[in-house]
C-alpha cells in the first residue's frame, strides 16, 4: 500500500512537470505579441532591438481603429445582452418548464458547438440577405448572439440546477406567481453567473472573427480591422500592439468573469439547515459543453 | 390579516400561460429563426442552380454531383478531415494527463490551475493564430532564435505555409477546448472504483486503464468532439498559416460566398460538412453509448 502511495506521488510530480511545460505551450506563442509589441523593429524576431512605445503612440489617432474599436463595443453590449437574456429565459424553462418545447429549445441552442463558424456565418448571411437589412451591425449581432448562446445557456442552467430546488418550492408554495419567483427569487440568487455569462458573452463578441467576416458591412469591428491589417507586413507592429490591448482587457474581463462563476457556485454548494433537501449534484463548476 | 387559501395546487398547474410564453419567445425566436430555418435555407440554397440571385434558380442535384465527382473536392475534404483528425488526437493526447492531474494530484492548486487552462479559452482566436503566423515566418521568432542561438546558419522556409504549421497552430488555438471535458469526466469517477480497484489487487497502471480509462471515456468523446467540429470548417488558420498546400473546406466555403460568388455550390459544400460532422456525431454517440455515458 505505502510503495503504491509512493508511486502514485512520483507520478503526481512527473505530471506537475509535464503540466507546468503544457502551461507554458499554451501561454509562450500568445505572450510573444506584448514582448514584440516593445520591440524597436518592423521584424518580430530576434535579437530584440531595444524598448519602444513607439507602436502604442501609433495606435491613437487613428480614425479606422477607434470606429472598429466603437463597433466592436457597441456590437458586444448588444449580442451580450441578447445571449444572455436568451441564456436565462432557456435554461429556466428547461429546468422548470416541465414542457418538450422548452427541452427541444434548450438542445438546439446549444446546437452551434457543433456547427463550424463558417456556416454560421454563412447561413446567417442568406437570411439577413433575405430579409432585407443584408451585412451590417446587426447582422453580426445576430451572428454574435448564436456564437454566445452555448456559453450562457450552459453558465446559466449549471448555476439555476445548483440553486436548493426548495427554494423555488417555498416561493410558490407562498403564493408567489411565476414571474415573482422568477424575478425575485432565482434572479437574484443567480446574479454572479448572469453578470459573468454577459461578461463572457461580451468577451466571445470582441473576440470573434469567423461569423462577422460574413457579415460585416461597410463597418467593421476590431478583429476584421486586425485581418484587414495583416496583409501590410509595415503594419504588424501596430497590430501587435493593438492585440496586446486586447489580450489585457481580454485577461482582466475574463478574470473576473471566472471569478464571479467560481464564486457564484461556491455559495449555491453552502450548506444548507438539514431539513432541506441538499443541491442536486449533478452540475458542477465546470462548463459542460456535452449535450447528451 | 390575509385569507388562507384553502385548496393548494400543484405549483405546475399554476403555471401562468402569459408567463411561458414570455419565458420561451426570446429562445424560441433565435432556436428556430436564427438556427434551424437559416440552416433550412443553406440546404434549400444547395439545391438551386446559380443565375446570381440571392436564392438562386431551378431545382438541381448539379451541386452536389459536382461536390462528389470532382476529385478536387474529394482531396480536399480528405485534408480536412485528416487535419481536423490530427489536431483532434493531438489537443485530447495532450489533454489527457493535464485533466487527470486536475482530477487526482492537484489538491489546492486546482482552483488556479483550472482558472490558468480556461484563461486562453476567452482571448482572441486570431490574435492566437497570428502569434503563430510571427513564430513560424521565414524572417521570424523560432528561424531567428534557432540562428541566435547558433543552432542554424540561416533561416528556413520550412515552417511557415505548410500543413504541419497548420496542424500545430489549430491544436494550440483549440488546447483549452480539451481539457474541461475530459477533467469533468475523471472527476465524477466515483472514489470507491478506484480504492476497489486497489484493494482487488490491481497494480496503478492496471486500474488506470482498466478503470479510470474507460471511465473517463465520455469525457474524451466529449472532447473529441468539441475540437473537430470547429477545426473541419476553419478557413482563417490555413489561410494565415497554411499556404496553398493545405486549402481546407472552409476554405473553399469562404471563396463561393466570396470571390467565386456561386452562393449555391457553397451552400452544397456546406452541407456536405455539415453530414461529415453529422456522421463523426454519430459514430461518438454510439461510441458514448458502449462507455455508458454519465455526462
Amino acid at each position: 500500500m505505502s510503495a503504491a502511495r509512493i508511486d502514485a506521488k512520483q507520478g503526481g510530480r512527473w505530471l506537475g512537470a509535464y503540466v507546468l511545460v503544457y502551461l507554458v505551450f499554451l501561454y509562450l506563442p500568445v505572450l510573444l505579441i506584448p514582448l514584440f509589441s516593445f520591440n524597436d523593429s518592423i521584424q518580430a524576431a530576434f535579437p530584440l532591438q531595444g524598448f519602444t512605445f513607439e507602436w502604442y503612440k501609433t495606435l491613437s489617432g487613428n480614425s479606422a481603429l477607434s470606429g472598429a474599436l466603437a463597433n466592436s463595443l457597441v456590437i458586444g453590449a448588444i449580442a451580450a445582452t441578447g445571449a444572455t437574456l436568451c441564456g436565462i429565459t432557456v435554461s429556466y424553462m428547461d429546468l422548470f418548464g416541465r414542457s418538450p418545447l422548452a427541452a427541444t429549445i434548450s438542445a438546439i441552442a446549444r446546437l452551434p458547438i457543433l456547427i463550424p463558424g463558417v456556416i454560421v456565418g454563412i447561413s446567417l448571411l442568406i437570411l439577413v440577405n433575405l430579409i432585407g437589412f443584408g451585412p451590417s451591425r446587426t447582422a453580426i449581432v445576430l451572428g454574435h448572439i448564436l456564437v454566445a448562446l452555448p456559453t450562457t445557456v450552459v453558465i446559466m442552467k449549471s448555476r439555476f440546477a445548483a440553486i436548493p430546488k426548495t427554494i423555488r418550492e417555498a416561493a410558490l408554495d407562498l403564493g408567489a406567481s411565476d414571474w415573482t419567483t422568477f424575478r425575485r427569487v432565482m434572479l437574484p440568487l443567480s446574479l454572479p453567473a448572469i453578470v459573468s455569462a454577459f461578461m463572457l458573452a461580451f468577451l466571445t463578441s470582441f473576440d470573434e472573427f469567423i461569423v462577422a467576416f460574413f457579415l460585416a458591412g461597410t463597418e467593421p469591428t476590431l478583429p476584421l480591422y486586425i485581418w484587414s491589417q495583416l496583409r501590410f507586413p509595415k503594419s504588424l507592429p501596430t497590430v501587435m500592439a493593438l492585440g496586446t490591448a486586447i489580450l489585457a482587457v481580454s485577461f482582466v474581463i475574463a478574470a473576473i468573469a471566472e471569478i464571479l462563476r467560481h464564486r457564484g457556485l461556491a455559495a449555491a454548494r453552502r450548506p444548507v439547515p438539514a431539513n432541506l433537501s441538499k443541491p442536486e449534484e449533478t452540475e458542477r463548476g465546470e462548463l459542460q459543453w456535452h449535450s447528451t | 390579516m390575509s385569507t388562507i387559501v384553502a385548496r393548494q395546487p400543484l405549483p405546475e398547474s399554476r403555471s401562468s400561460t402569459g408567463f411561458r410564453l414570455a419565458m420561451l419567445l426570446p429562445g424560441g425566436l433565435v432556436t428556430f429563426f436564427l438556427i434551424l430555418f437559416a440552416l433550412g435555407l443553406v440546404v434549400f440554397l444547395a439545391l438551386r442552380g446559380n443565375d446570381g440571385s440571392l436564392l438562386g434558380a431551378g431545382f438541381t442535384f448539379a451541386n452536389f454531383i459536382t461536390v462528389a465527382s470532382d476529385p478536387l473536392y474529394w482531396t480536399v475534404t480528405l485534408r480536412s478531415l485528416a487535419i481536423a483528425g490530427l489536431v483532434t488526437l493531438a489537443t485530447v493526447v495532450t489533454a489527457y494527463p493535464v485533466a487527470y492531474y486536475l482530477a487526482f494530484h492537484a489538491r489546492r492548486r486546482r482552483g488556479l490551475l483550472l482558472f490558468l487552462v480556461t484563461l486562453p479559452f476567452w482571448t482572441s482566436y486570431l490574435l492566437r493564430v497570428f502569434a503563430w503566423k510571427i513564430v513560424l515566418a521565414y524572417n521570424g521568432v523560432l528561424n531567428s532564435a534557432l540562428i541566435e542561438s547558433g543552432i542554424w546558419s540561416e533561416p528556413t522556409l520550412a515552417f511557415l505555409n505548410t500543413p504541419a504549421a497548420v496542424v500545430v497552430t489549430l491544436a494550440h488555438a483549440y488546447a483549452p477546448f480539451a481539457i474541461l471535458p475530459i477533467y469533468v469526466a475523471l472527476d465524477t469517477i466515483p472514489k470507491s472504483l478506484l480504492e476497489a480497484a486497489s484493494d482487488l489487487g490491481a497494480r496503478p497502471f492496471t486500474s488506470f486503464r482498466r478503470v479510470v480509462l474507460p471511465n473517463s471515456m465520455p469525457g474524451v468523446l466529449a472532447a473529441a468532439l468539441v475540437v473537430f467540429v470547429p477545426t473541419v470548417g476553419d478557413y482563417v488558420t490555413p489561410a494565415l498559416v497554411g499556404g496553398p498546400a493545405s486549402t481546407m473546406i472552409g476554405s473553399l466555403i469562404q471563396a463561393q460566398f466570396g470571390k467565386a460568388n456561386d452562393w449555391p455550390f457553397g451552400a452544397a459544400l456546406a452541407v456536405a460538412v455539415m453530414l461529415v460532422i453529422l456522421a463523426v456525431v454519430l459514430v461518438v454517440r454510439s461510441a458514448d453509448r458502449r462507455f455508458g455515458s454519465r455526462i
